[in-house]
């Protein structure tokens, strides 16, 4: 008896061994790949300010970037993903033109997520609006409550995707601010794209970072304040 | 019960037209299987005009359900007695109405294969979410109503179980309206006129519903309808088609009166190509004032008008959930008001949807499942309406 639990003892001791020499080099490279995996911390409110008056007209190389960066076909039909896109816009009464990038807003008070039957649109403790692709039942209620179109549904298979950046057919998706860099310390695609220095990426709840410096010295607007919706992308310029 | 047999459900027809009803089920599921394979792009839907025909067809479906259930209510807690034998058909055409509403709305979902992570993930603050409950527990209550209704032992609970029957109805209702209540984003919804304007429709579609329904089964059956009872109910279809009417034209006026909201009306009500063609033509002429001259006009309200008012009150509310769905989405949303907009995505400009023939498959097959389960609750159970004599 007391041999067949020494028996036991060792084939469980060795299974052991066995199995953590497997998992070990597995979770070693997903360290190096992944960096820290602590989790999202409520003190962080990431945000951008967009400086119109830099914007040009015509430039497209923050979309370029994030199509690149994420994995979209780049194509402008309707039924295409465009999670940043420029618009063109022009006072009616002065015939002002403004140039802008649109993307998600990363509403501190998120209708998509207020909306979303199965919780798969949430937002982090950062303030960064996701959507969980296993989660997502694909039923597009978002996309009618957001405010600012910036929901995309995947209409077609996919191929070639990014392994950052999982995607689905038949499901919603949207800008992460490039949850994936910012993860590793970087910052969205977009921002880094913008030669034209139009996107300032930062923690709007750090007293020290540009933006809030900034977001504190001009004056900047949310679009659709009207809704209260705290947005974490703010405009100047407009 | 078990020696009931209705003489024409024994014919080659109840086999006939279950075998149609098969038939438009399976072109829905055939739909709904190329939609998920190719995706949604065989659609007419895309990123701006996210809800499509499927969505004309499956609104239609719950809300008539939700509707024909005042039939039964009328009986049952309002104690009129010739809806009493009218009430079983009513929770019946109900139940068909739902499972065919919602056999639309779920295969229309980009992840169907992932209705159980709808059913295990509730979001509190979601009004689509509530809605779940509100579907499974009609089902339940309409089904225990029945059960009141046509176990003679269980006839003393029919008014406490048709009035919680009633009252889960018009939340059920309410939670439809509600979907669009809460929608801030886009300038057709967003408005607290919306739970009441699709309760009262309800009212209106529901009973169309039962009176083609009823007029088949009597027909079918060589029975005639009492003409003081046809009366009576044509008459309550008049008030509650006159009803919708007024609630959609004070949610328009409404809208008219606001500065921010008058290009989005003028879209709908003059502007808009197909939109205003089918609100005016649809829905106010062919949809309620031709319906209401057949009702009650003098010469007329025989029971060939009440279906053919009926006919047309069901076309006109397809007419006008399309101008309210479809309309509601093409015209873009107000992000920049007071500028001009124009983007690759679609800003600043009307969408234009066509409906593909995927859609409209799909969407028939949810008025298949519900004419299935009509004929064959019609086959298995007695629910034809028996009127006593000079009631």
């Amino acid at each position: 008896m007391s041999d067949m639990n020494m028996d036991r003892r060792n084939f469980l001791k060795t299974s052991v061994g066995a199995a953590a020499v497997a998992i070990a080099p597995g979770m070693l490279l997903f360290q190096v790949a992944h960096g820290s995996t602590a989790a999202a911390s409520s003190k962080v409110r990431w945000g951008m300010l967009i400086d119109t008056a830099l914007c040009k007209p015509g430039c497209n190389d923050c979309v370029t970037a994030c199509n690149k960066e994420n994995g979209l076909s780049g194509g402008t039909a309707a039924t295409d993903s465009q999670w940043i896109r420029k618009i063109e816009i022009k006072d009616i009464n002065s015939g002002r033109p403004v140039s802008l990038p649109m993307m998600c807003q990363h509403c501190e008070n998120p209708p998509c997520v207020d909306v979303c039957p199965t919780n798969a649109s949430f937002k982090r403790a950062d303030g960064i609006v996701l959507v969980d692709k296993h989660r997502c039942i694909g039923c597009r209620y978002c996309m009618m409550a957001c405010p600012y179109k910036a929901r995309s549904f995947v209409h077609e298979p996919l191929s070639d995707q990014h392994p950052d950046v999982p995607r689905g057919k038949g499901t919603v998706e949207s800008c992460t601010l490039c949850v994936h860099r910012i993860d590793q310390g970087g910052k969205p695609a977009c921002a880094e794209a913008c030669t034209n220095h139009v996107i300032l990426f930062g923690d709007l709840n750090d007293p020290s970072s540009e933006i809030a410096q900034k977001v504190h010295s001009v004056s900047s607007t949310q679009l659709r304040a009207d809704l209260k919706l705290n947005t974490g992308v703010r405009y100047q310029g407009l | 019960m078990s020696s009931y047999t209705l003489p024409k459900s024994r014919s080659p027809l109840y086999y006939i037209l279950l075998a149609l009803g098969a038939l438009v089920v399976s072109i829905g599921l055939y739909a709904m299987q190329q939609m998920e394979h190719h995706g949604h792009i065989i659609t007419g839907m895309n990123n701006q005009i996210v809800w499509g025909m499927p969505h004309v067809f499956a609104i239609f479906l719950i809300v008539a359900a939700s509707g024909v259930l005042n039939i039964a209510a009328i009986g049952s807690v309002f104690g009129q007695t010739v809806y009493k034998p009218r009430a079983p058909l009513a929770g019946m055409l109900s139940i068909a109405m739902l499972a065919g509403g919602l056999f639309v709305l779920m295969l229309d979902l980009g992840r169907p294969d992932r209705i159980i992570v709808a059913a295990t993930n509730f979001n509190p603050t979601s009004v689509f979410a509530w809605n779940l409950p509100l579907y499974s527990g009609l089902f339940t209550l309409v089904a225990l109503y029945m059960w009141t209704l046509l176990e003679k032992r269980m006839n003393c609970w029919i008014k406490p179980v048709g009035l919680v029957v009633f009252t889960w109805r018009i939340l059920l209702t309410t939670g439809t309206g509600l979907i669009f209540a809460f929608l801030v984003a886009r300038q057709a919804y967003g408005s607290a006129l919306l739970p009441p304007m699709f309760i009262v429709m309800s009212f209106g579609w529901g009973m169309a519903v039962f009176f083609l329904v009823q007029a088949a089964i009597y027909k079918w059956n060589d029975m005639d309808e009492d003409s003081v009872i046809l009366n009576r109910m044509k008459n309550l279809l008049g008030i509650f088609v006159l009803a919708s009417l007024f609630l959609v034209a004070i949610y328009h006026l409404t809208n008219l009166y606001f500065a921010k909201q008058t290009e989005f009306e003028h879209f709908i009500l003059r502007d808009g190509g197909i939109y205003p063609v089918l609100f005016w033509g649809g829905y106010v002429m062919l949809g309620s004032l031709l319906p209401l001259l057949l009702i009650f006009h003098s010469s007329l309200g025989k029971i060939k008008c009440v279906v053919a008012a009926s006919m047309l009150v069901i076309l006109g509310s397809f007419a006008l959930l399309y101008v309210f769905i479809l309309g509601g989405q093409s015209f873009p949303l107000s992000i920049f008001p007071g500028f001009e907009v124009s983007s690759s995505f679609g800003d600043g400009a009307i969408t234009h949807y066509h409906s593909s023939v995927w859609e409209v498959m799909l969407g028939m097959g949810g008025l298949g499942v519900a004419f299935i389960i009509t004929v064959i609750g019609i086959r298995v159970l007695d629910f034809v309406p028996h009127d006593l004599p000079n009631k």
